[in-house]
């Protein structure tokens, strides 16, 4: 049986520019999606070709077991919230929100009914005839999912939703959407360029890098072992250094890092001895002035620290080889050129092709 | 001081431009039966003889019918081309454009012989489907730069949402796109009628005995047998047109405060 929503080797070119490359994806039913990648990368071409605002040049995409790439948007039953919100500015907020309800040509009364539950639902019906202009961005934000939710539909799209909002406006509204999501059981496939809120939002990401995917996993092992260079990079902060694989056995790298340094790593696959790579360890993963028992341990020195309130970030260098480390506070005796030892575990870092 | 000189410039200017309008205006209740100053008393005779003498009654009433068929001709014409020009979904549309505006250019007087010609060919010279014709290929550009301008300024995505809430095409067009260019679309109408209501040369060409308009009737009149008539006709003109004028700065006022509302 066919996952609720795939991708069969998409590709998508406008002209002889190729901006989604041989795309495979599977959705499951009640699954939240993030397409994470930088601008550019085809993000919103491909939520487009699902939405059907575009054709894809080659390959199939299904939903529910049919192939739908050849139907117009109108037969897609899709929920889209566009980044502007896109609501009808000669509408006001419940027209908007009866408007896919009359296209579905539900009875009128059942209209009404619906769209006050729906506005009650997001606590916005005592705003329900006022029109979009005289609303905040947080509330036409809200209008605009409400709208995409109100006819039930089969998948709900969202291109960067959230991107015109501010900070703490779009926090909150991440935790809404997230609510809802757990609540009705929606399929949400959700674009956005901020990784963090992929990392706070999904049950898994797609991280893409000029139309291919390098990655789709749940947060936590994107976060925590990324299986690309691109990847590592973009997803949180990190270390990243050249370093030359001494040996590798069960997974396990052997590293030397510079300065007379050598530490065991976590391997990504494809990689052998002798081998040049790229050895990734998040600041907040070093300890610093302990080193437990099996854990890789580096004698640097402290050459900076700058305070940033809830923690603290310390630079460490040893002749050319520096990290950053992430603490939550310094000890007393650990001063601008005092020595300190460095510690991390072979499980919390990776070597990645370069 | 630069100031003083500077406004007291623009004053002048308008005086020059307005002039010739305040004069010719109140001799329109001039008692006397010739077209001059000084005005020995008023009266409404010649307001009266506009509204019941045959051919000024039936040349204002020639303007409406021409003047109504031109604009909705117009207005049709032009936001079907405008709509059809909008998506880049054509080639060449620059070109296409630029042909659609070629009426506003090209001078009367050519387009005049040329329509002559070509209605005498296909069987419609001198009659009220010709002349309605000839006008509104004079107001279309006028309703393809408003309607254009007004489309432009829709986002695209407001009709992609429409669209996959479940409307078709004709639907979006219908509860999207078209609300959304109403303005433009009126306001090019307005431009349209204003056009057809003053244009005498193409009339000259293409009318004939039976379809005189107004301004045709006043050409006519200032050649033969001069009376402050033509007067009459001119204030007739001149309220109509700052009616129209009105309506279309209404409009556009509204369309700015919504817009404002939107920014804000
Ligand atoms: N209609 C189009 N015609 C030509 N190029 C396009 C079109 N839409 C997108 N592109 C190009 O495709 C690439 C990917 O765009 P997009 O999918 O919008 O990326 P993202 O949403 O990840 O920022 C960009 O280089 C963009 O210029
Ligand atoms: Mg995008």
């Amino acid at each position: 049986m066919r996952p609720f929503i795939q991708f069969e080797s998409v590709s998508k070119a406008f002209g002889s520019l190729t901006v989604v490359n041989a795309l495979d994806l599977a959705i499951k039913k009640g699954e939240f999606v993030s397409l994470l990648g930088p601008s550019g990368s085809g993000k919103t071409t491909i939520l487009m070709m699902l939405a059907g605002f575009e054709r894809p040049t080659q390959g199939a995409i299904y939903l529910d077991g049919k192939r739908i790439d050849h139907l117009p948007p109108y037969r897609r039953q899709m929920g889209v919230v566009f980044q502007n919100y896109a609501l009808f500015p000669h509408m006001t907020v419940a027209e908007n929100v009866a408007f896919p309800l009359q296209m579905q040509r539900v009875p009128r009364a059942e209209i009404t009914r619906r769209v006050e539950r729906a506005l009650d639902m997001v606590k916005l019906e005592q705003l329900k005839d006022r029109r979009p202009s005289q609303l905040s961005g947080g509330q036409q934000q809200r209008i605009a999912l409400t709208r995409a939710l109100v006819f039930e539909p089969s998948v709900i799209l969202m291109d960067e939703p959230l991107g015109a909002l501010d900070k703490q406006l779009r926090e909150h509204m991440q935790l809404e959407i997230r609510e809802l999501h757990k609540r009705l059981g929606l399929t949400i496939v959700f674009v956005t360029h901020d990784q963090s809120e992929a990392l706070t939002m999904s049950d898994r990401i797609a991280v893409f890098n000029a139309g291919r995917i390098e990655q789709i996993d749940n947060p936590q092992v994107i976060y925590d072992t990324p299986r690309t260079r691109f990847v590592a990079e973009f997803i949180g902060e990190t270390n990243l250094i050249e370093a030359k694989i001494a040996s590798i056995d069960n997974r396990i790298a052997r590293l030397s890092l510079g300065a007379g340094l050598s530490a065991h790593a976590h391997a990504a696959d494809g990689l052998s001895a002798g081998q040049t790579a790229s050895f990734s360890l998040r600041p907040e993963r070093i300890r610093l002035g302990m080193a437990p028992e099996g854990s890789n341990a580096l004698d640097m020195t402290i050459t900076d620290c700058i305070y940033h309130g809830d923690h603290m970030r310390v630079q460490l260098t040893r002749d050319d080889f520096s990290l950053v480390a992430r603490c939550e506070r310094l000890a007393g005796n650990w001063t601008v050129g005092a020595p300190v030892v460095a510690s991390f575990d072979p499980s919390d870092c990776t070597v990645l092709a370069q | 001081m630069f100031r003083a000189l500077q406004t007291t410039f623009g004053i002048a200017v308008v005086i020059f431009l307005l002039m010739p309008i305040f004069a010719i205006l109140p001799l329109a209740f001039t008692s006397s039966v010739f077209l001059n100053y000084p005005i020995p008393a008023y009266s409404m005779r010649w307001m009266h003889e506009l509204t019941t003498a045959e051919v000024w009654r039936t040349s204002i009433v020639n303007s409406l019918i021409i003047g109504g068929g031109a604009t909705v001709l117009a207005t049709v014409l032009g936001t079907l081309a405008s709509l059809g020009m909008r998506k880049g979904a054509l080639p060449m549309v620059g070109l296409l454009r630029t042909v659609f505006l070629l009426p506003m250019v090209v001078p009367a007087v050519v387009l005049g012989v040329g329509m002559q010609i070509f209605l005498v060919r296909i069987g419609l010279a001198s009659t009220y489907l010709g002349v309605i014709v000839a006008h509104a290929v004079l107001c279309i550009p006028f309703v393809i730069v408003s309607v254009s301008a007004a489309l432009q300024g829709i986002d695209p995505s407001i009709e992609r949402a429409a669209s996959s809430l479940g409307a078709r095409p004709v639907t979006v067009f219908r509860r999207v796109t078209l609300p959304l260019a109403l303005p433009g679309v009126v306001s090019g109408a307005i431009f349209a009628f204003a056009t057809s209501l003053d244009e005498v040369v193409l009339t000259l060409f293409v009318a004939g005995p039976n379809q005189r308009t107004l301004a045709r009737q006043m050409f006519s009149s200032i050649r033969e047998n001069i009376n402050p008539t033509v007067a009459a006709a001119a204030l007739l003109l001149i309220v109509g047109t700052l009616c129209l004028g009105g309506l279309g700065a209404l409009l556009r006022w509204r369309q700015g405060r919504k817009t404002a509302a939107a920014v804000a």
